[in-house]
């Protein structure tokens, strides 16, 4: 107290200000300012909560074939059968809602497909591509192949339908006069179903032997010692045989 | 329990279950959201590079959830085609949502390889993002998604600057930080992110790393898995199987 009395009259009705504005703002933080402006975890909390109240506009493929149960079973044995209703026929959940009301789109004309299925090289090898240009221009893709189980509209007649690339190398190269199937056992059924019957690969070094092994060769065939050359590889790990010039 | 208190039960049971079956998916949604326990799950997200077409409807299908202006310059996720050339030079270009590629005039024959690489918010464990927000606006949830306050985000861009993966954007209306948040709303109903619906591919999975029959989990054990930057020790959740050296 003898250090209050020691302080000059001003500092003292200063400091009398400060502690009355001080206790005022305390108790302001205390009572008028409600929890969830001060708790981090109620902050978050109702954050969360915000987030989990946005409305949701696709379904998922689980609510659609609730209804359309029959183009499922279409769908499901085809091509499309991990593709989800709604990468097609856009979000949906209204739809879901009120399924008389609200109709979903579903794309009949071109330019949809080739979001998928028009060329690019960055594209990887074995999917599905065409030239929109030179593949039946300006024809819906529906009128040929139905969207819940696309399919080729006939069997491919010759290899290069899909394997055009290594058809044109091979073009240029010294076996352009073999047939894909002089080397390459291929069942009738890879070409409906060309990812689960797959053609053969020669596996053994004899058989590229039968023409290039030392004293079997015809004329100008390059011929090898088969038991000094390449020891244990089978031939085409070292010699690309569609290649140009076959090195 | 007599026989008049049991016909009474009864007729309530009955009664409740034809009303609460009646309901609509998004009513449901609402009662079973809320019973949704965040430290139960551990959110991560998958990738497929090998399987990513490039098609773009991963990126079509976040704005239309997510109302993300339409620009080309705003996205939550994104897809980047990668082509390496024979001089050994790397071309980067974020693909459209139109699925039209970019004509760049790069011919086939100097590639020497090319694929596309989808992007989005990593979900880091140790989120940069998160440490040099001033207002503490922007956090990690209970189940490893980092989330914006967008009510106490002051937009001040600094979580711009410091995403080392360069998700985050500042929103034209709102006015504050906005990122991928693997569909937040979607993972409380227990559906997937929006991308993951529409990929056509099955490129982009999702997942629970807490649980191990999830596809993620699946996911992990059975690829090679790798992700993006691993040196600056952000421990991100989206992993990439069958990624190029040259992706950064």
């Amino acid at each position: 107290m003898k250090f209050l009395q020691k302080l000059p009259e001003q500092a003292l009705r200063i400091l009398v200000v400060f502690v009355i504005l001080a206790t005022g703002m305390l108790l302001v933080r205390q009572f008028v300012i409600p929890a969830d402006m001060k708790d981090m975890t109620l902050i978050q909390t109702a954050t969360m909560e915000r987030e989990a109240d946005k409305e949701a506009k696709y379904a998922g493929a689980a609510v659609c074939v609730q209804c359309h149960e029959k183009q499922q079973e279409i769908k499901r044995g085809g091509y499309h059968r991990d593709l989800s209703c709604e990468s097609c026929h856009d979000a949906a959940q209204k739809h879901a809602d009120s399924p008389t009301e609200v109709k979903p789109v579903s794309p009949r004309k071109r330019d949809y497909c080739v979001y998928c299925h028009s060329y690019n090289a960055s594209r990887p090898t074995g999917f599905p591509q065409i030239n929109p240009d030179t593949h039946n221009p300006r024809k819906p893709c529906i009128t040929c192949h139905n969207p819940h189980n696309p399919k080729p509209t006939q069997p491919p007649r010759s290899c290069a339908a899909c394997h055009a690339q290594i058809e044109r190398t091979k073009a240029a190269s010294y076996h352009a006069q073999l047939a894909c199937t002089v080397c390459h056992t291929t069942p009738e059924k890879h070409k409906t179903e060309p990812r689960t019957v797959t053609p053969t690969k020669p596996d053994k070094r004899e058989f590229c032997g039968k023409c290039h092994s030392e004293g079997k060769g015809a004329k100008g065939v390059p011929t090898v010692d088969m038991a000094t050359h390449g020891e244990k590889y089978v031939c085409w790990q070292c010699h690309y045989p569609h290649m140009l010039g076959g090195i | 329990m007599d026989r008049r208190d049991f016909l009474r039960r009864l007729c309530l049971l009955i009664a409740s279950t034809g009303m609460t079956g009646g309901m609509s998916a998004a009513a449901w949604a609402r009662i079973i959201h809320k019973d949704y326990d965040a430290s139960r799950h551990y959110y991560g997200m998958g990738i497929d590079v090998d399987k990513c077409i490039g098609c773009g409807r991963c990126m079509q299908a976040c704005k239309t959830e997510n109302a993300v202006p339409a620009p080309p310059f705003y996205f939550r996720t994104w897809v980047e085609r990668y082509v390496i050339k024979t001089d050994r030079s790397v071309t980067v270009s974020t693909i459209s949502t139109e699925g039209v590629q970019p004509t760049d005039g790069i011919v086939e024959k100097d590639m020497v390889r090319s694929f596309f690489v989808p992007k989005l918010c990593n979900q880091c464990a140790h989120p940069p993002c998160v440490q040099v927000c001033p207002v503490g606006a922007t956090f990690t949830s209970d189940d490893g998604v980092v989330l914006v306050d967008t009510k106490r985000c002051i937009g001040c861009r600094y979580c711009i600057q410091a995403c080392p993966y360069g998700v985050r954007y500042l929103h034209p209306v709102t006015r504050v930080a906005d990122k991928c948040n693997f569909c937040y709303h979607r993972l409380v109903r227990g559906l997937l992110p929006a991308c993951v619906e529409v990929c056509p591919t099955q490129a982009r999975l999702f997942g629970d790393l807490k649980s191990v029959a999830s596809p993620l989990g699946r996911f992990v054990r059975m690829n090679k898995v790798h992700v993006l930057k691993p040196y600056l020790n952000t421990d991100p959740k989206v992993y990439y199987a069958n990624l190029d050296g040259e992706v950064n």
